[in-house]
């Protein structure tokens, strides 16, 4: 399996800021890899870096085994990308929006590819309306098949569910897998929807502050190993301040709640040890999404607290 | 790199704000050629109050076709380059507004491909502005007024003077001073172009443009020794008007026009020179300054 997209020590700095600091990350031929960090983690300006909007401050960007600054026309021709809001000319129709940039993708456009563009995205019957008449779904849609056209090998997606409706958002889903799946293609995918990256990465990498947290297998990182446990008592700031004075500390979430990142099959001893404490228990709660793995990363000390509720 | 050109081109004209250019040339001469027709003897009653003794001339046949066009293009081409800008400043400016130049950054053309087509579309959207005006001004006026020899009234110095240009020696002038025209509009669409470029949306550029060429103009109007030998010289401003030369008839040493000639053609190359010097400097500086920019909006 080769390396469609290889980081290697990327910064950016802006001003006195680091945007990203010091980022390395794989992604293999047909993975759909999340690309996931709250606000502000640097996922943009990394996506910009991988389309040469932005120049990185040191490092290295290499995609299908090419230095991106040195291939860049080369590179990019294999490559679509739907960048944050799929801004297109308001004052052309879909199928204009459409041929332009597929022009622009070195491609030789027929009237029939791109009907076939639109119908798969489902907007063959707006194809002559201005974009300007679209909602923001329908845009996302226009963008995706913008991203498509010239049948790129590597699809990059900054949130692309942005103003889609749920049905919306699990075409968006389906589409993601039939192209990984069916197509063969390579899908880098940004995303606040921690449920629909959870659905449908295979690998992934969480940032935060600019900087890597964790990489890997989806299925390895939501491994049951990594289950949080939250327990409900009839005083949790004491039965907190009791954990953390034991052996389970290292387990003990730094948060205002009762929260603990451990291995599932050790919540029976969990049990028997705040009962042998005298901690009246009212509930014990197991999950093991990428929700909680991704807050229980980014809430350590040292990184962004999330407000708790 | 045609291939983009024809994109651009067909973006261009399919908004709105292009027209607006065009109808504002044609509702200005329209506006001119009704006024002469309706008053224009007294205007040239005006203009030849200090020499009606001493110059014959007959004033109904001196409001024709071409003497209109002259008129007209003295008073336009320096409200034109506002309408130049207002698509030129939009090049860059205007994709960042809208977000689409994200998604043209990470096609597979280069940066400098992209500066130099939004130049060429802009340069061709300026030669289409100045043949609009030279079928409106010209061939309407003519169409309008007829044909008969020209009269220019000049300043030179602390004199005024009265030039005649035989009628079929000018046709050739106005194609030059039309071309002339092209390359001084062409600077301010290579200034509107490098503006464009550090702003996000295209209302700053346009009015930096405008407030750009209000200053150097006024400066190249100053008549200080100082300012001329040091400061006007190098504006681009001081040569925008210099298509007025080929009107400036030569004459023999006794007085006496020389029909196809022009009292300074060094002068007229020189200016042309400048103002290409200038465009050059303006467009490699917008791919230096583009090529070196970070994407964020």
């Amino acid at each position: 399996m080769s390396l469609i997209i290889e980081v290697n020590h990327l910064s950016k700095k802006f001003k006195n800021n680091y945007a990203v600091n010091d980022l390395s990350f794989t992604v293999n031929e047909g993975d759909i890899y999340g690309f996931l960090g709250q606000n502000g983690a640097g996922k943009s300006t990394t996506i910009r870096m991988l389309l040469t909007l932005i120049k990185p401050t040191e490092g290295d960007i290499n995609l299908f085994g090419k230095k991106l600054s040195s291939h860049r026309s080369e590179i990019l021709r294999q490559v679509g990308a739907v960048i944050e809001k799929p801004d297109l000319y308001k004052y052309l129709s879909a199928y204009d929006n459409l041929s332009i940039f597929a022009k622009m993708s070195g491609i030789k456009v027929t009237k029939q590819l791109l009907m076939q563009q639109l119908q798969m995205v489902g907007l063959h019957d707006r194809a002559k309306d201005n974009v300007r008449t679209f909602s923001q779904g329908m845009k996302q849609r226009l963008g995706i098949a913008v991203a498509l056209v010239h049948n790129p090998a590597l699809i990059i997606l900054d949130e692309p569910t942005n103003g889609l409706d749920p049905q919306g958002i699990a075409d968006m889903r389906n589409l993601i897998l039939q192209l990984s799946r069916e197509m063969g293609k390579t899908v880098l995918i940004s995303s606040h929807l921690l449920s629909e990256i959870e659905l449908i990465a295979t690998r992934m990498i969480i940032i935060n502050k600019g900087k890597k947290m964790v990489e890997g297998n989806v299925a390895e990182l939501l491994d049951p190993a990594h289950t949080l446990i939250e327990v409900e008592t009839l005083d949790n700031i004491a039965a907190k301040r009791l954990l953390l004075q034991s052996a389970w500390a290292p387990y003990v979430q730094n948060n205002n709640q009762l929260q603990l990142m451990m291995d599932k099959k050790n919540v029976p001893q969990l049990i028997k040890y705040l009962a042998d404490m005298d901690i009246q228990m009212l509930s014990v709660n197991a999950s093991h999404s990428l929700e909680n793995y991704f807050l229980s990363l980014t809430t350590q000390p040292g990184h962004v607290e999330f407000a708790s509720n | 790199m045609w291939n983009l050109l024809q994109i651009e081109l067909f973006k261009i004209s399919k908004r709105p704000r292009t027209y607006i250019a065009f109808v504002a040339v044609a509702a200005i001469v329209f506006i001119f050629q009704f006024a002469f027709k309706a008053d224009g003897q007294s205007y040239m009653d005006l203009m030849l109050q200090n020499v009606k003794d001493s110059f014959e001339l007959e004033k109904t046949k001196a409001i024709n076709g071409y003497f209109m066009c002259y008129i007209i293009l003295n008073t336009l081409l320096i409200q034109v380059p506002i309408l130049v800008a207002l698509i030129a400043a939009d090049s860059i400016s205007g994709e960042a507004n809208m977000g689409t130049l994200r998604l043209l950054i990470s096609k597979p053309i280069s940066r400098t491909q992209l500066i130099l087509v939004k130049f060429a579309a802009a340069t061709i959207f300026t030669i289409f502005l100045l043949l609009w005006m030279a079928v409106t001004a010209l061939f309407f006026s003519l169409l309008i007024f007829g044909a008969d020899d020209m009269l220019i009234f000049r300043t030179k110095g602390e004199e005024s003077q009265i030039l005649q240009i035989t009628k079929d020696d000018i046709m050739w002038r106005y194609l030059a001073a039309f071309a002339y025209a092209t390359v001084a509009l062409t600077v301010i669409a290579a200034l509107s172009l490098l503006l464009s470029i550090f702003a996000e949306n295209s209302i700053g550029p346009i009015i930096a443009t405008v407030c750009i060429v209000i200053v150097c103009t006024i400066i190249s109007n100053i008549n200080v020794p100082i300012i001329d030998r040091n400061v006007k010289p190098f504006l681009f401003t001081s040569y925008l008007v210099g298509w007025k030369g080929f009107f400036y008839i030569g004459v023999s040493p006794q007085g006496v026009p020389i029909k196809g000639s022009v009292e300074n053609w060094p002068a007229i190359r020189n200016s042309l020179l400048i103002l290409i010097a200038h465009i050059f400097i303006l467009v490699g500086a917008s791919i230096v300054v583009f090529n070196r920019k970070d994407i964020v909006s």
